[in-house]
């Protein structure tokens, strides 16, 4: 079995389905046509150009290339963990804590699988390390967001519940666990259902990939149970780095809850 | 036994304020409403960031760590917030075998209800709750059991749902709660607010029972010029940011 190439005439047909989405939500009055389209146009912009930039990538295998492709990404991803907080921490922290996070995690994780697991060589094949990479990043990404924003949310929200404990003679662990260990599980919960219902609702992304690009599915199996572990263990180590950091920083030296640290709620997310 | 003497506590709201209470003594503070007496309680017990030094006899507050700090220095918020399920399991667990043997006889005397602080001495603890660990004095269950009585609960009351609780008997429960830290110095935020009058009573004669039995230093936010009266003490009023006696 060969790969099928999809002409434009293919794409075109289903773009209409989008285009008739939107038609429909126009129709309905769902008021969110405008978000489909620009979202459906940026996806088309977006996975266009990295097309072309890892056609050229691919051909060159050159280490400062794909460190400056990893950069950017893990940038993005940086800036996407801050847009999903509804209250986000002050300063370089909104941003750093995220970032630091994934940084730690998904390099970490996926490093460990090119060198160590799938024995790639050299180990930045860039076939290998930008898609690895990149399904590591998204998926930290969501959970470290989902938690962190648990986290801010839920102290700002039990504000006397931490104080209380402080004032019973707790330190700032003691205060912050409970509300810690919610944001932990809030962020671990998307992977590890994931894990559980794997192959039995739908085929993971990347199992289907494989399996249209013509891999042997047992094969293509073997690399999805791979890139499943890697993503629960790089959302974990992510989302747990993040949420410390996090609630460390909600209290000063004198373990004081200053939530004067977080801005004020952002209404858009 | 130890004072507390506030030295130069300053916020943006505050002061500078310089102020001594003496071991034993009890200091009313008053204020029209936002005048900043709860954030100089909360400033005091170290919550909110400020300027200033606070010191607990000879000792000063950077010299002690926070937490340690806040089980010395008690302070009762206007509202009572609870983190856990039951009214006992706020409150500091004893782990020595002797507070145990001493607790049996109020075991038996309550009959059939034994309290859950009771219940929980006897299973081995798995861990110990950190922030008893250091802790200098816990008061012994006796002692619990008599403050309880005196706010009018019996001591089945610890095993209760803090969800059952009313906004007074939360209020009543949160002082004990407090007193169980056994605290050097106490800082009341309108103790008695959501108390009827009988109830009231019962706090104000607990608080007063404390302070002489321990020496603890009190400073009171009260908006009620009749328990002032009442109660006697030093009475100071914040006005402009600073601590004025009452005129």
């Amino acid at each position: 079995m060969t790969l099928i190439h999809l002409s434009p005439f293919d794409l075109s047909l289903a773009a209409i389905l989008v285009l008739l989405l939107a038609a429909m939500s126009w129709r309905l009055r769902l008021g969110i046509e405008r978000r489909v389209l620009i979202s459906a146009a940026r996806s088309t912009v977006q996975l266009m150009l990295v097309g072309l930039v890892l056609k050229v990538l691919f051909a060159q295998t050159s280490l400062p290339l794909i460190a400056l492709m990893a950069l950017v990404m893990l940038c993005v991803a940086g800036f996407e963990v801050m847009q999903r907080q509804k209250r986000r921490y002050r300063g370089i922290w909104g941003y750093g804590i995220g970032a630091l996070s994934m940084f730690l995690s998904a390099f970490t994780v996926t490093l460990l699988a090119l060198t160590v697991i799938i024995g790639v060589e050299p180990w930045y094949q860039p076939q290998y390390l930008i898609p690895l990479l990149g399904m590591l990043l998204g998926n930290t990404m969501s959970g470290i967001a989902v938690a962190l924003d648990s986290l801010t949310r839920q102290a700002w929200d039990s504000r006397g519940r931490i104080e209380a404990r402080l004032l019973a003679g707790g330190t700032w662990d003691d205060a912050i666990e409970e509300v810690r260990r919610d944001a932990l599980r809030a962020g671990l919960i998307p992977i590890i259902n994931a894990m559980a219902t794997a192959g039995l609702v739908s085929l993971p992304g990347m199992m289907t990939g494989q399996i249209l690009a013509g891999s042997p599915p047992m094969e293509a199996a073997k690399y999805q149970l791979l890139i499943m572990f890697l993503i629960a263990a790089g959302t974990g180590l992510g989302s747990m780095a993040a949420v410390w950091i996090g609630s460390r920083r909600l209290f000063d030296d004198r373990q004081r809850l200053r939530l004067d640290r977080l801005a004020a709620a952002n209404r858009s997310s | 036994m130890s004072g507390l003497r506030l030295d130069g506590i300053r916020s943006r709201a505050l002061g500078p304020l310089d102020l001594t209470v003496a071991a034993g003594e009890l200091v009313f503070v008053s204020g029209p409403s936002g005048s900043g007496k709860s954030l100089l309680l909360r400033a005091i017990a170290d919550l909110d960031p400020h300027e200033g030094e606070v010191w607990l006899g000879e000792e000063p507050r950077s010299r002690i760590s926070p937490s340690r700090w806040r089980r010395r220095v008690g302070l009762l918020p206007a509202e009572a917030f609870w983190w856990a399920e039951s009214v006992g399991e706020h409150l500091p667990v004893t782990t020595s075998a002797e507070a145990l043997r001493a607790t049996a006889p109020i075991g038996s005397r309550l009959g059939s209800r034994i309290p859950p602080i009771i219940v929980r001495l006897a299973k081995p603890l798995h861990r110990a709750p950190r922030h008893v660990s250091n802790h200098p004095a816990l008061p012994d269950p006796s002692a619990i059991a008599d403050w309880l009585d005196r706010l009018g609960f019996a001591p089945d009351v610890l095993g209760w749902s803090v969800a059952r609780l009313s906004t007074g008997e939360r209020q009543r429960l949160a002082l004990v709660r407090l007193l169980a830290q056994t605290p050097e110095a106490l800082l009341l935020d309108e103790a008695t607010a959501n108390l009827d009058p009988s109830n009231g009573a019962r706090v104000e004669s607990l608080v007063e029972t404390y302070r002489e039995a321990h020496g603890a230093a009190v400073l009171w936010v009260s908006h009620d010029p009749e328990q002032r009266k009442r109660i006697g003490g030093r009475s100071l009023i914040i006005r402009n940011a600073r601590l004025e006696p009452e005129a």
